[in-house]
């Protein structure tokens, strides 16, 4: 497959009567990855819950496009079915249901060796607890990609990979990512991603091919990650809004 | 709405038909593919795989009574047992549950149709369950049964019992007295899976002593439509570090009464009592109640009862009780009702599932109780039974 992944035309979205999207238009090409910046806050979260469709975003306007059909409208089961995932920042535990028959069902038909998958990562151990209960910060992130490993998206959603993980976890959690977007495969990637950090740290561990800055609920600036990146660390946000005054940017 | 203090109408005993004036099957080989495959929904395997013996009755006949292991283990339709045996009568019958306790017990005093004697010697450990299958199969019958269960010192015994109904069975009453005797070291895991029809009204009646370190586990599902159920087994731990616990799987859908709970009686020092309840209510009335009484000292005892609200149409009530006597005791309940979490279901659709599949897997893991040290033999089939449920939801 080439071409576009994902194309988000000119999305407007509210939550509970409130704007958090604000005119958001991006592109991603099949396999590539991109990264999106900005302050808590800023709708970054807001973009992915809305591309995956959660009913409590409500697009007023714009539109989803998934490999070239307008998925604006469908239930978040079947833009999954049709090969879109989501890794969450904060998941919900389960009670009584086991990770390993979540990750069955999560599967589907796709064949994934579960208890091998689950090996490679040192995950074994939490194949029959209940999913996500007692999880540390690390053990939710290694949880969530396993099952988006096993349900082997097209177009992977990560927010925030990297938040409450410790330096030894951090490496695991990058080498899951670069597995599930097949960013060690030699073959032309068919697999697309992506991420929002607001610390950037998870580019150390994941090559983007692209970056986006949002604030108040609208992409300002695009360009090379590493180096929207470097101007984060080195100016903060604050240099983003004067950048964007300089430039007068209309505001709606 | 009927008045929601468990007390629905009383039942009009006299619109039954007493179990012994129809005429039952004379074997198992009377019954129909149809009827068997009700046994197996109740956990009462028709092959006996992995069972240590099994005991149906239809109505007020015996058809099935026999037991692997006839030295250690003794299994014989209660009237035979009384007749083969002076002290059962003396020393056991109606003495954990008083026969004048209400109107059922007393009928069933009066006049019993049958129930099994089940007697594991002391010292004796069995593996498989025992299994038995109480079964309603003409209309309008009421089935009176007695059954009393030993387990003498040291012994240890599973037994699986299996209610249910012929295809055709529209009402129906079903009364059960069961008194448990659990001597010294002993332990009972008894597991009793309920699936009458929507006519049908239950009432069991239910006693359990234990001696010094005998443990009682009881586990209890019902998932599927009827009548009414009231029952209340009542537990005593009479010897010191004698053990209860009491695990319920309840779903009640619209239609159903259940009144259903426990009362443990911590009478002897050091003594331990648990009592679990999980209930998905689907338009039907549900009591939930359990009652500690901590009687002696450095006994621990704790009640936990949950339930789940599936729809605006029927009700939950969680009456947890805590009863002390004593000031050195350690007592603790807690209980929740509550809807199902809204965030969870939208997980489970971001990874595909739709919202019907979704809501009934995270309902189906609400309602898995795992229970300690219960053999996976009947672990499988109380996962089984709730499998079966979710299918109905």
């Amino acid at each position: 497959m080439t071409g576009t992944m994902l194309e988000v035309q000119d999305l407007w979205v509210e939550v509970e009567g409130k704007e958090v999207l604000k005119g958001v238009s991006l592109n991603i090409p099949v396999g590539e990855t991109h990264v999106l910046f900005g302050r808590n806050g800023s709708g970054k979260t807001s973009l992915l819950m809305t591309i995956m469709g959660f009913p409590e975003y409500r697009v007023r306007h714009g539109k989803i496009i998934f490999k070239g059909e307008d998925i604006t409208h469908l239930p978040p089961y079947e833009r999954a079915r049709k090969g879109i995932g989501i890794m969450f920042q904060r998941p919900p535990s389960i009670k009584g249901v086991k990770l390993r028959e979540l990750l069955e069902l999560c599967a589907r038909e796709n064949g994934y060796r579960i208890q091998e998958l689950a090996r490679e990562f040192g995950f074994e151990d939490f194949l029959d607890r209940d999913v996500n209960l007692g999880f540390s910060g690390g053990e939710l992130k290694k949880s969530e990609l396993l099952q988006l490993l096993v349900q082997s998206p097209d177009l992977a959603l990560l927010d925030e990979p990297e938040s409450g993980v410790d330096m030894e976890n951090i490496e695991i959690i990058g080498k899951m990512i670069r597995k599930l977007l097949q960013k060690d495969s030699h073959r032309p990637r068919q697999k697309s991603g992506l991420i929002i950090t607001h610390t950037g740290f998870i580019l150390n561990y994941v090559p983007a091919d692209r970056g986006y800055v949002m604030l108040d609920g609208r992409i300002y600036c695009q360009g090379n990650p590493q180096e929207i990146f470097e101007g984060i660390q080195k100016h903060g946000y604050e240099e983003c809004l004067k950048c964007l005054k300089r430039m007068e940017i209309p505001q709606s | 709405m009927p008045e929601k203090n468990g007390n629905s109408a009383e039942l009009e005993l006299e619109k039954f038909i007493p179990a012994k004036k129809v005429e039952g099957p004379k074997s198992l080989e009377d019954l129909s593919p149809e009827e068997i495959e009700r046994f197996r929904e109740v956990g009462v395997d028709p092959e006996e795989t992995n069972r240590l013996g099994t005991f149906i009755q239809a109505d007020c006949q015996v058809l099935s009574c026999h037991c692997e292991m006839p030295e250690g283990v003794e299994l014989l339709p209660i009237t035979e047992a009384l007749r083969k045996y002076d002290w059962l009568a003396r020393d056991y019958l109606w003495k954990a549950v008083p026969p004048d306790k209400d109107v059922f017990t007393k009928i069933t005093a009066e006049d019993l149709d049958n129930g099994y004697f089940i007697r594991i010697r002391a010292g004796e450990k069995v593996i498989y369950p025992l299994q038995a299958c109480l079964y309603i199969r003409t209309d309008q019958v009421a089935q009176r049964v007695h059954n009393i269960v030993i387990v003498e010192e040291g012994a240890e015994l599973h037994i699986i019992t299996g209610c249910t109904t012929g295809p055709h069975v529209v009402s129906g009453l079903h009364i059960g007295v069961s008194e448990f005797y659990i001597k010294k070291g002993g332990k009972l895991t008894y597991t009793m899976i309920h699936e009458w029809g929507e006519g049908v009204h239950v009432r069991p009646r239910t006693g359990i002593w234990v001696e010094e370190k005998g443990v009682m586990i009881s586990n209890y599902i019902s998932l599927d439509k009827v009548g009414s159920i009231k029952a209340f087994p009542v537990c005593r731990l009479k010897g010191p570090e004698a053990v209860g616990q009491f695990n319920s799987v309840v779903a009640a859908p619209q239609g159903s009464f259940l009144d259903l709970g426990s009362r443990v009686i911590l009478e002897a020092p050091k003594t331990r009592a648990e009592i679990i309840s999980r209930t998905v209510c689907y338009g039907g009335e549900v009591i939930a109640r359990g009652h500690l009484i901590g009687q002696a000292p450095e006994i621990k005892a704790h009640l936990e009862c949950q339930g789940l609200m599936l729809s605006d149409e029927g009700y939950i009530i969680a009456i947890p009780e805590l009863e002390a006597h004593h000031s050195n005791v350690d007592m603790s309940h807690e209980a929740a009702v509550g809807k199902i979490a809204r965030e969870e279901i939208e997980y489970l659709m971001a990874r595909g599932l739709t919202e019907e599949e979704a809501t009934s897997l995270v309902v189906r893991g609400f309602l898995n109780v795992r229970i300690e040290g219960l053999p996976p033999e009947l672990q499988e089939r109380i996962d089984k039974a709730i499998e079966e449920c979710r299918k109905g939801m």
